[in-house]
């Protein structure tokens, strides 16, 4: 046992050793500890280095709070984890932790130099340095900046752990296994509501259960003890569950509330068996109870920072809780009653210990029993300074004046070798405002205290401003039966004993004889913000406490300035002239304590990240080498390599094929939507531009979708299946949203339409074959059928069979060549690809995919809506006015065509491009301009689609260009990073102009 | 994360829901004969107000059905919800 362990406690097993690694050197704790007590069991404070000045800092607290000693846990690339606070590691065999921000040591660290420098570097430097001059920023400024930012190291592996969601629903959640928690629970789970108790520590109790003072009894038993046993009976209890190790993270509205549970990190590495790590719950709850307690406030004062400044609460927890005292030689600097319970403590256990109080006086119980003990107060005193670079080895005190803006009289030193202060307790109220509830400012003790208003949420205990015992037992019993509207008599006549606190004195900046600028007084420990930096912001015209908060990072570190922003407001307010109720507080957002991203994400990584969709013939095109493509969630084939066949190569003779002989594609992603209803004609009319009520059984045609804005939306193939049914097709990409679109209109606007619409986009599978062959390949696999021009046109459909299966095939064309498409039931999807490959064999029919068919429909100046449109095309603009009817009295988008904006002559327009240099390929995406040396260059549009076609044996390119179809024979320039590349504008159809191969 | 009393399905949470904006914007009937600005005032134009606002929501991974309710956007409080084409309650 170290000398530190000065304390048996029946919260760590000091029969269990547990060894540890921090900074590369080995120590010895016991089963219980975190890994902030065992460290501080052999005396070690100094545990990190401050953000920016790098200063000697210590572990400050004993919970989520900490702003000080934060860890890189664990060294492997994959687990190592950054920014973990050691009072909140639960101590296990083999942990490997060390301190962050520091080079080459924390010991010895490089970067203090920053603390010399530190009257050079205030609030807002970096925004007010590294401005000028501008060459500096890329090579200098931004590198530097980058190596000195940042707490910790990220992993560079992926996270191999394991992560869960659970979604749940109760009647009663209660946030805080404290004493109100406990109580709370008790009467919620008594009084048959289904109950969850979550508590982010490994056992229940909060602050009490290590409470052992004459002072605090309830039932006449030390409150501890009598919470011990009410412990024991709520575990009983059937219709609680309760989660320790489960922090709260976000409370939303409508009681839907986000907590991560740790169910494998307080475990050595090797007996966590690839178990699942965390796990979020999700919770809906009918009613919230928030017993989340309070924080002790820090003290603002000189060099208020040092290694072994702790507070006075968490010193108490040291040596009460986990046996472990912080020094030998305490001073205590307070102003409230609550830090006199350490001073007891530490008395008790034959510990020195001394007293310095900002009061004039206090007559409290707990007072007396200090002063009996023989512990020396120093009343209406000030900490003016401390000393000791790596750990406090002494302080300097004076007396205040009376009004507490000064200080008086001469100067006492004082040796120690802990500091433990106390400036009150803060109400953890995250919970309630992240809710959306408000706050009240409470004047006698300057703390903001929840305003209740929501029937379904409450406050309980010190969360609530509750400090005394007395009043969180009587007033969390009263609150909790109203709001669960619950008669439940046990804790009604629960008799409590505790001191009570009479007298106040709050001074947020304590004065001093040494002028401000000179003083370095720490409101955000981890973010370094000092009071000179908000009074510097205030100075500059920063009046707002969210921008006084952005300017100095005030509150903005990881630790979300729990021990700061109190301090912050309580200064300005002081600062500016006005009470501190009126400035507000900073927004509280979510999460209260940092989340992995591993629960956030749980189990939707890798191939869960997203839904793939696969077509019924997938698996063919994987047997057959394809190269797939994500088209929306579809997994596409991109293009079949042949050996080891680039994209280029492939592309090239997968398009020859097509044109020379036959070519099949799956088209089976395309979105396919059943219409069907006395008015499905009418409502096409009403959806596409061109019109339908004309269209024969057994038809097919070409739409063009636009929004009401007049822009293209999408387009497809509809085929009139009979007199009242329709089969629409969509792009693959826009299927689900012109499906919504539709039923929008059909709910809401159009009502009276007799139109019923479904999707079966993944009821049928389609092969496409085209190519002058198409027509012999068809004739084989339907050899009853008449393929002639007569018996079966362009842009029509029939029925057909094969083997006895339904199959509908229609006659269309996206590729400009001769091109049927077979629809057939899914599940015969890969049947009858395999046949169509088997008899297509003899005319060399070749599997295509995406990258040649978008190419061949370029070749043919087809659009692709999405890759030629973006949302600002009209089809005027892609000279498509012949499929806008003139006839038609309205129609999505129809006002809009001709709105003073949408018939503007000026607006991009889609044509073709022909390179120069016929062997040159333009990048799409590239900038079009007519003129570079007038300046500024003016940009007058942009490469839509560009390809080398084989079949025409040049380059090709689809763009958009201001007032295009004007320019038809115009030579404009593409400048790239080394070269201008030349080229004419052309008609935006290369190939087959007169439509003679579709009827080949 | 609210939760909604689809008029088909009954409570489900938000996330099985998308809102389509105001409410009660009836697509003109007649839009030829309207001017470039009466045009431009039903397709641009809405309203977007701190306080109670009346809105299109569809139960995208539900019923897919549209329906209106009134919310205010200040709290996220539904006062209410009804089917398309009844009329909006008065208060």
């Amino acid at each position: 046992m170290t000398k530190f362990r000065v304390n048996k406690t029946k919260h760590v097993d000091q029969t269990k050793t547990v060894s540890f690694n921090f900074d590369g050197k080995s120590y010895h704790g016991f089963d219980g500890d975190t890994l902030a007590s065992a460290l501080l069991s052999n005396g070690v404070h100094l545990v990190g280095r401050s953000f920016k000045y790098h200063r000697p800092r210590g572990i400050m607290s004993c919970g989520s709070e900490e702003p000080n000693a934060i860890c890189q846990i664990n060294e492997d690339t994959d687990l190592t984890e950054p920014n973990v606070r050691a009072t909140e590691i639960e101590l296990y065999e083999g942990l490997k932790a060390s301190s962050q921000n520091c080079w080459p040591s924390v010991n010895f660290d490089i970067g203090g130099i920053n603390n010399f420098i530190s009257p050079f570097i205030p609030a807002g430097f970096y925004y007010k340095t590294f401005m000028w001059p501008k060459s500096f920023w890329k090579k200098i400024y931004e590198p530097l900046i980058r190596w000195s930012a940042g707490l910790g190291k990220s992993p560079t592996k992926p996270d191999p752990e394991l992560y869960d969601h659970k979604h749940v629903h109760c009647d009663v959640l209660i946030i805080g296994g404290g004493i109100s928690g406990i109580i709370a629970s008790k009467i919620a789970a008594k009084n048959n509501l289904r109950t969850i108790l979550i508590e982010d520590k490994n056992i229940l109790g909060g602050s009490t259960i290590f409470q052992k003072n004459e002072n605090y009894k309830i039932n006449n038993k030390y409150s501890s003890e009598w919470l011990d046993e009410e412990i024991v009976e709520l575990q009983k209890l059937d219709n609680l569950t309760i989660k320790t190790r489960t922090s709260l993270a976000a409370y939303h509205s409508y009681n839907y509330l986000l907590a991560k549970e740790n169910i494998s990190d307080h475990l050595p590495l090797d007996k966590r068996n690839g178990d699942i790590r965390q796990r979020l719950w999700k919770i809906r709850a009918d009613k919230v109870l928030v017993a989340t307690g309070a924080i002790e406030r820090p003290l603002v004062f000189n060099n208020n920072d040092r290694p072994g400044i702790m507070l006075a609460n968490s010193v108490k927890k040291y040596l009460d809780f986990y046996g472990v005292s912080c020094g030998f030689n305490n001073v205590i600097f307070t102003n409230n009653d609550s830090a006199y319970e350490t001073a007891v403590s530490l008395k008790e256990k034959g510990i020195s210990v001394e007293i310095i109080d900002i009061r004039k006086k206090s007559n409290s119980k707990i007072v007396k029993n200090a002063e009996k003990l023989g512990v020396k107060i120093y009343w209406n005193s000030t900490i003016v300074n401390t000393f000791g670079h790596r750990k406090i080895n002494s302080i300097e005190i004076m007396n205040l004046s009376e009004d507490g803006s000064n200080v008086v009289g001469d100067k006492n030193r004082i040796n120690c070798d802990c500091l433990a202060v106390s400036g009150g307790w803060t109400p953890m109220v995250h919970m309630h405002t992240q809710s959306g509830g408000k706050l009240d400012f409470r004047e006698n003790d300057q703390t903001f205290i929840p305003t209740e208003i929501d029937e379904n949420h409450i406050n309980v205990g010190s969360c609530n401003g509750d400090f005394e015992l007395e009043e969180i037992i009587n007033n969390t019993n009263k609150k909790v039966k109203n709001f669960l509207k619950v008669s439940e008599t046990e804790f009604d006549n629960t008799s409590v004993l505790n001191s009570k606190e009479l007298d106040k004195r709050n001074i947020w900046l304590l004065p001093n004889y040494i002028s401000e600028g000179k003083c370095k007084s720490f409101i955000d420990f981890q973010n370094d913000s000092t009071v000179k930096d908000i009074k510097l912001a205030l100075r500059e015209g920063f009046k707002s406490i969210e921008h006084v908060k952005r300017y100095t990072t005030t509150g903005m570190a990881t630790d979300q300035g729990k021990l700061s922003n109190m301090h912050a407001l309580g200064i300005i307010a002081d600062t500016v002239g006005v009470k501190m109720g009126t400035l507000g507080t900073t927004t509280f957002r979510p999460p209260f304590t940092p989340l992995t991203f591993g629960s956030i994400v749980g189990r939707s990584v890798g191939k869960f990240f997203d839904i793939i969709r696969k077509t019924s013939i997938h698996e063919w095109h994987s047997q057959n080498n394809a190269k797939f493509e994500n088209v929306g969630q579809w997994k596409r084939p991109w293009y079949y390599p042949i050996n080891d066949e680039g994209l280029h190569d492939a592309v090239q003779r997968e398009s020859k094929a097509a044109r020379d002989s036959a070519g099949i594609l799956d088209a089976s992603t395309l979105g396919k939507i059943d219409i069907q209803g006395t008015d499905a004609s009418e409502f096409l009319n009403r959806v596409y531009t061109n019109a339908w009520s004309k269209l024969g059984i057994g038809k097919c045609r070409y739409g063009l979708m636009l929004n009401e804005d007049g822009m293209v939306y999408d387009d497809g193939v509809t085929t009139r299946l009979g007199e009242n049914h329709y089969l629409m097709t969509t792009t693959t990409g826009g299927a689900a949203n012109v499906l919504s679109k539709l039923e929008d209109y059909l709910q809401t606007e159009w009502p009276e339409l007799d139109v019923y619409l479904t999707s079966v986009t993944d009821h049928y599978s389609t092969a496409s074959i085209c190519g002058p062959n198409s027509k012999k390949i068809l004739t084989k696999i339907f050899p009853d059928k008449d393929f002639s021009d007569e018996a079966f046109p362009h842009m029509s459909y029939q029925n057909a069979k094969i083997d006895e299966i339904n199959c509908r095939i229609m006659r269309i064309s996206f590729t400009g060549e001769l091109s049927y498409e077979i629809n057939i039931e899914s599940k015969y999807g890969k049947s009858l690809w395999e046949k169509c490959i088997e008899v297509g064999k003899e005319f060399k029919i070749t599997p295509y995919g995406t990258e040649t068919m978008h190419l061949l429909r370029a070749e043919k100046g087809f659009i692709i809506v999405g890759q030629d449109t973006d949302g600002t095309m009209t089809p005027i603009d892609l000279q498509m006015d012949w499929i806008v009817s003139k006839k038609k009295y309205d129609f999505i988008g129809k006002r809009s065509l001709y709105r003073s904006d949408t018939i503007r002559e000026d607006r991009k327009q889609l044509v073709g491009l022909l390179t120069d240099d016929p062997n040159e390929v333009l990048e799409e995406g590239a900038q079009i301009v007519s003129d570079v040396n007038k300046k500024p260059i003016e940009m007058i549009g942009h490469v839509t689609s560009s390809y080398f076609s084989p079949n025409l044996n040049k380059s090709i390119a689809l763009a958009v260009v201001k007032s295009g179809k004007k320019m038809n024979g115009q030579k404009l320039i593409v400048p790239m990073e080394n070269k201008n590349i030349n080229v004419t504008v052309s008609d935006s159809v290369f190939l087959d102009k007169e439509n003679k191969r579709i009827y080949a | 994360m609210f939760l909604i009393n689809c008029p088909y399905c009954g409570e489900r949470d938000q996330s099985e829901f998308s809102c389509g904006g105001e409410a009660h914007i009836v697509r003109p009937k007649q839009p030829t004969e309207l001017s470039d600005n009466q045009w431009a005032e039903y397709l641009f134009m809405r309203k977007n107000i701190k306080g109670v606002q009346f809105e299109r929501w569809n139960h995208a991974h539900g019923c897919r059905k549209w329906f209106n309710m009134v919310r205010d956007t200040s709290n996220d409080k539904i006062h209410a919800v009804y089917k398309m084409g009844e009329k909006p309650p008065v208060e």
